[in-house]
């Protein structure tokens, strides 16, 4: 089986799409000529012509309402906005018009369309280039929020939200591109060549929306992550030899809460994890829920480690990432009560 | 050293207020035929001077003169006058219907009819507008049922969206009508992608984007001009300026700009005004800028000067922000009897036809009410189901909505 970094994964995510159903088109800033800023749509245009992938003007609002407008067509449009800090000037599009459009027709006019983002800090990218969003999509009834973590779930998961009738924010966790970065900045990253998650199939399959993923079993504590802090709960239950169990949410919209219920009902401790800011960000439904459906179970406060309510600063990355430090103490707190 | 006196704030007005005399002498209108109808394959760089004056076909006497005058036959013309009429008896009893509290909120057309009744015709079967709400002519010119307006304005059982959308926000991808939103200026660029799509799949289908005066300010204004201009979408973007913005004159929006139409220029848009009440310019116009996107030509941006004679919805009152007899003073008049009047003068009509022909409509209009009501009115008789809330949110529910749905007991 061919091995596959994040990227490249994404890339024949769209070229399997593309080259399976010509109503896929990709598009978006630098996307075309030059192929991306980080190289994800790289070769799409000489392939498929630049009728199919191209340049876009700088406006996300632009890049989105097109998009709207062509899937009302009958396209399915995948496009990127190149950082997700980047996407606030097409929150319209997206929450007034993408989401709603199926319901607000009844079902006339429908937009399948995937908006791919890199999201997540860790390259010392500043407030403008590390933010993760994600709470503010998955607060929108009608869309779906993905988040892989691994080149084998990015391709399956991008092609399976292609193929989504609605729409799919696909937030790409940027540090996690070119390896399974665990939060120990200091030490080299493993690159995906030699992780047993770079293997990608090299042809179409899909990993399906809403099923979350167990990385790390575990009897004593849940740990609920995705992208970038998926590897950073495994380091944190390695570092303190808590038998943690890592649960990879995966998608977030819709959520797999079966799988988040059984292992806490099993473990009976449960810490939320994200790069996001604390206050109102998606840890707070986790939260919610597991207390809704598992309060009888739980035997310690569920904890929350997450990014600090500051911007995403840039000398101070490392103390604002909720790195395994972090994480670890909140497992040993889960432990203790 | 140089002096410089304090700086103060420019904020515009209008010329008029409640209690002042109108006042239109700023709105410099051509004589009807004077604008040469260029050919559509014109560069946009030699029309420039159409941004800043109006197409006109319509003189003062009722008589279709000019370049731009015989795009319709006769009978085209009649049906074109019971478009209008349909839609201002349609207009008149839905908003009594609000009156008498069988829907929350309505919308008219008045004075503004010949703008999505005429475009309408210039359109083809497979061609997408996406409309503001105040183009519900495009529909009524188009054969949708008043029936299925009427239920979606009663938010009743039979309403073809369910009782989800704001009463006028009407749907129908059959007719050509995109989900209107009620956030603004969304539509605009989307009818851009739309266009966009047809090009990426050499269709020969084009779309026409629809906003008001007071949305050309936001932000999916300046995308819309951005992409269709890049991409030279087959798209056609209409602004209609009807001079009122809710309360704000339409100087807020338009600031230093001469007109509307001149924000294409910079784009290297084919920018055209046409008057708004001129049935027979609005369709020659609108004709010309649907070929040229047909033909690749590109997207053309045109400006049709009209006026807002009614209120801008059921919760508005413009006495408040304008003078009460503004509208009597609008010197380009009311296209209803502007159209009529120019049947008459060629033969084609008679008063009597045309009272012959109201009181017809309104029959009509009164029939489809009566069968509307049939199926409820917002807060009487059949409505959609709670049921129905939960339903078309996604293409297949979620488990999280599942739930929700069981709690709520249905």
């Amino acid at each position: 089986m061919p091995r596959m970094t994040m990227i490249e994964a994404i890339r024949s995510a769209m070229d399997v799409s593309m080259g399976r159903d010509e109503t896929v088109v990709v598009f978006g800033e630098d996307v075309g000529y030059f192929g991306g800023v980080f190289r994800c749509t790289a070769g799409l245009q000489q392939k498929y012509g630049k009728s199919r992938c191209f340049d876009a003007p700088i406006s996300e609002l632009g890049i989105v309402g097109t998009a709207i407008g062509m899937a009302a067509y009958g396209l399915k449009p995948c496009v990127e906005v190149q950082f997700a800090d980047y996407v606030y000037p097409a929150y319209d599009q997206i929450v007034s018009e993408a989401a709603r459009i199926r319901y607000r027709s009844n079902g006339q006019f429908t937009c399948p369309i995937v908006i791919r983002m890199p999201t997540g800090g860790g390259i010392f990218g500043g407030q403008t280039h590390s933010q993760s969003p994600e709470a503010l999509f998955t607060h929108v009834s009608g869309l779906k929020v993905v988040v892989p973590s691994n080149p084998r779930d990015a391709k399956g998961l991008l092609i399976a939200a292609i193929e989504d009738p609605d729409p799919v924010i696909f937030l790409e966790p940027k540090r996690l591109y070119n390896g399974p970065f665990d939060g120990h900045h200091d030490r080299p990253v493993t690159p995906w060549s030699k992780h047993e998650f770079g293997e990608v199939p090299e042809d179409h399959f899909t990993v399906p929306l809403g099923k979350a993923e167990i990385r790390r079993e575990g009897a004593a504590v849940t740990v609920l992550a995705y992208g970038t802090m998926v590897y950073v709960a495994q380091a944190a239950a390695e570092d303190t030899g808590i038998d943690a169990e890592v649960i990879d949410l995966r998608t977030l919209l819709p959520l797999d809460l079966d799988a988040i219920v059984k292992s806490v009902k099993k473990t009976g401790r449960c810490v939320v994890v994200h790069e996001a800011t604390l206050t109102s960000g998606f840890g707070a439904e986790l939260a919610a829920l597991v207390q809704e459906h598992c309060f009888y179970h739980l035997e310690t406060p569920i904890q929350r480690v997450t990014g600090w309510d500051t911007p995403y600063p840039h000398a101070q990355e490392w103390d604002y990432f909720p790195g395994p430090r972090r994480v670890g103490e909140a497992l040993v707190a889960a432990m203790e009560g | 050293m140089m002096e410089y006196a304090p700086l103060s704030l420019h904020v515009p007005e209008p010329e008029v207020r409640p209690g002042d005399t109108p006042d239109f002498s700023r709105v410099v209108i051509p004589r009807a035929g004077s604008v040469a109808r260029p050919p559509v394959d014109v560069d946009p760089k030699d029309i420039r001077d159409l941004a800043y004056s109006i197409i006109r076909v319509l003189n003062r006497d009722g008589e279709a003169v000019g370049d731009w005058a015989g795009t319709l036959t006769d009978d085209e013309l009649k049906e074109g006058l019971r478009h209008m009429m349909t839609l201002r008896a349609f207009d008149a009893r839905m908003l009594t219907a609000q009156r008498q509290g069988k829907t929350s909120f309505y919308m008219q057309h008045m004075g503004e009819e010949a703008v999505s009744c005429a475009f309408r015709r210039a359109m083809e079967p497979g061609d997408m507008n996406f409309p503001t709400y105040r183009q519900a002519g495009l529909l009524i010119a188009g054969g949708y049922p008043m029936v299925d307006m009427m239920n979606q304005i009663f938010s009743n059982e039979a309403d073809p969206i369910k009782g989800r959308q704001l009463p006028v926000m009407y749907a129908s991808k059959e007719h050509g009508f995109f989900s209107i939103s009620g956030n603004l200026g969304t539509q605009f660029v989307q009818a851009v992608g739309w266009a966009m799509a047809s090009a990426i799949r050499n269709d020969t289908r084009i779309a026409a984007g629809w906003i008001g005066d007071g949305s050309t300010a936001e932000s999916d204004f300046h995308a819309a001009l951005v992409f269709a201009s890049t991409y030279r979408a087959p798209v056609v973007l209409n602004i209609v300026n009807n001079q009122w913005a809710i309360s704000t004159y339409q100087g807020i929006a338009r600031g230093g700009s001469g007109t509307f139409a001149a924000r294409g220029l910079g784009f290297g848009l084919p920018a055209l005004r046409v008057d708004g009440n001129d049935y027979l310019a609005v369709h020659a116009v609108a004709k010309w800028a649907v070929e040229r996107a047909r033909r690749g030509l590109g997207p053309t941006l045109v400006e049709y000067v009209t006026y807002r004679v009614g209120a801008h919805s059921t919760s508005d009152d413009p006495s408040a922000y304008r003078p009460k007899t503004e509208s009597d003073a609008w010197p380009l008049g009311d296209p209803v009897i502007r159209l009529r009047n120019h049947l008459i003068k060629r033969g084609l009509w008679s008063e009597d036809r045309h009272k012959q022909m109201e009181a017809e409509i309104m029959d009509g209009v009164v029939a489809a009410q009566k069968e509307a009501e049939r199926h409820g009115t917002l807060h009487s008789g059949g409505k959609p189901s709670v049921r129905d809330m939960f339903e078309g949110v996604y293409a297949e529910m979620p488990p999280h909505l599942r739930r929700q749905r069981q709690k709520a007991g249905v």
